[in-house]
């Protein structure tokens, strides 16, 4: 049952060395408070999911936190590429890397595959494409109803899922909304799920009731930390700031300013920070 | 006629915002196709859907989103659907009438490369991958491409197939099982191309302009095919580059209005 923890206390109590682990948002909600956590805990040999590792996976990798990430895109979006996972990936540097790539349709497919408790993922896909010569994990199966060859991947099951959300209700029920991604999916697939969220409200009884709400029970922890997709976005309370993604490309180019921001600006710091970083960010409702 | 000065790379953007419809569904690139989306809704194609990957479905943003998944795309969209719905029921659904990419590398048969430059394995370059686009590239009913021309991005072999375009040409995608018609244009700054309906090669069939053969063959890595009867496409109407400048401009002060320590 969910418990709502200090958000030091979440990221120590359900990440563990050697974990797979989720840090999911697509473009909108990232983690960035609860992946700056796990930076400063240390963790090490970590395989990294998501299908779009941005600002915080090029973190944790210039951080040697990660032995493996499995992606569909590895960029910086609308800027560029990521410069410390390339290091890794180029030049072995901090820590040599795998990697496991997909397509974005394979991605989602197998964390619906994992949410849906099956072993994997059948779709149309990957025809023509050079990734299913170079990742064994695209294979294919046969439709045995029309002969028509389908490309099959491994559902995706992390030991721990962490996601940002709008907000949560004194219970611990959670609601997501406006790029919901693939949020959902990536909780229900995982066998912990941790949630940071701008905001508790006493309850979401005057919610419309098809909103994507997370029940308390599938949720091990929330810790409130607002601002904590800083320099993503949340609908509704702040917008994203493109200036840190622009200003990243230059911080990741190089290895030595890397390590000082990362010292300034996340090893030093603690959640309690992003509330600020955002302040400029909000809109006049 | 009055002529107004324009850039090629402007151009690019209008006239592959003119080989857009009014009734297209269109799944967008980032980047250049963005903008070429945008203005044809804000010129001759009010009611095209644009649609992006971040599941935002009918979106009409004021300004260009830096991402995929900027928040305005959300505010403006007729729904916005989870990431697994858009691959399967609407790309996979075959809902989408064109998908509309850009390319680092690309080759004559319209195969494009944004993964690797060298082996994948061992890389010189690692670039951020395929991300939507080998579905798109299949799932898509047609497939439009824009990039500027360079002999490093236009080259005869590609160093990975990310997304498929007719492959060696001919009727590789039937071979293949793809269903689709594939890449069916090419915009680039100088010229625009079409595939050859046999041999599927891209091939000129109108130069911008002011725009010589010898410049479209200068920067392109293979040697290219002109069609016989070679158009000049259509100068930038007042009301295109007009367009086209007004939302570059609303996205560069949008951009750089969420700078920290700026009044957002």
């Amino acid at each position: 049952m969910v418990k709502f923890l200090p958000l030091k206390q979440s990221v120590a109590e359900n990440l563990s060395n050697g974990d797979t682990v989720a840090f999911e948002g697509f473009t909108h909600l990232i983690p960035t408070a609860a992946a700056h956590e796990a930076i400063r805990q240390g963790f090490r040999d970590l395989t990294l999911i998501r299908m779009t590792p941005d600002l915080i996976y090029d973190q944790m990798i210039g951080m040697g936190m990660a032995k493996k990430i499995v992606f569909s895109y590895i960029g910086n979006p609308g800027v560029g590429l990521l410069r410390r996972a390339r290091d890794a990936i180029e030049n072995d540097f901090p820590r040599s890397i795998a990697i496991e790539e997909h397509s974005h349709a394979g991605m989602a497919n197998a964390y619906e595959a994992g949410a849906a408790g099956l072993p994997c993922a059948v779709f149309r896909g990957y025809r023509g494409a050079g990734l299913a010569d170079v990742n064994p994990n695209i294979r294919s199966v046969t439709c045995p109803f029309t002969g028509e060859v389908l490309a099959a991947v491994p559902s995706i099951r992390p030991d721990v899922t962490f996601i940002h959300a709008q907000k949560a209700d004194r219970k611990g029920n959670v609601l997501v909304e406006g790029i919901i991604g693939i949020q959902k999916e990536a909780v229900l697939a995982a066998k912990r799920a941790v949630v940071t969220v701008e905001e508790v409200v006493d309850n979401f009884d005057d919610l419309h009731p098809n909103l994507t709400v997370l029940p308390r029970w599938i949720i091990s922890a929330i810790s409130v930390v607002p601002g904590g997709s800083h320099p993503s976005y949340a609908h509704g309370y702040y917008v994203r700031d493109n200036t840190a993604y622009l200003e990243w490309d230059e911080i990741a180019a190089d290895r030595e300013k890397f390590q000082a921001w990362m010292q300034a600006n996340v090893i030093e710091r603690t959640a309690d920070d992003f509330a600020a970083r955002v302040e400029h960010l909000r809109k006049s409702a | 006629m009055s002529e107004v000065a324009f850039t090629p790379n402007e151009m690019m953007t209008i006239a592959a915002s003119r080989a857009l419809k009014n009734d297209d569904v269109c799944f967008v690139g980032i980047g250049a196709p963005s903008a070429a989306c945008n203005v044809a809704r804000l010129t001759h194609a009010p009611d095209i859907t644009l649609i992006y990957e971040s599941g935002t479905i009918g979106t009409a943003p004021d300004v260009l989103p830096l991402s995929i998944g900027d928040g305005e795309l959300c505010e403006t969209a007729v729904t916005t659907v989870a990431v697994p719905e858009m691959f399967r029921y609407w790309l996979q659904g075959g809902r989408i009438s064109i998908g509309f990419l850009g390319a680092a590398q690309l080759d004559k048969f319209g195969n494009i490369n944004t993964t690797v430059i060298g082996d994948y394995f061992h890389p010189k370059t690692r670039l951020p991958g395929g991300g939507g686009a080998p579905e798109i590239a299949t799932s898509s009913k047609e497939i439009y491409i824009t990039m500027a021309q360079t002999k490093r991005g236009m080259v005869e072999k590609i160093d990975f197939f990310t997304s498929f375009g007719h492959g060696e040409g001919g009727d590789h995608r039937k071979r293949l099982g793809i269903g689709t018609a594939g890449p069916t244009l090419l915009i680039t700054d100088l010229a625009i191309w079409k595939p050859d309906p046999v041999t599927k090669e891209f091939t000129v069939v109108s130069l911008h302009p002011g725009v010589t053969r010898k410049q479209v063959q200068e920067s392109c890595g293979w040697v290219v095919k002109f069609a016989e009867a070679l158009d000049e496409t259509p100068a930038p109407s007042e009301l295109e580059l007009k367009t086209l400048r007004d939302l570059q401009a609303r996205t560069k002060a949008a951009h750089e209005g969420t700078g920290k320590g700026k009044a957002a």
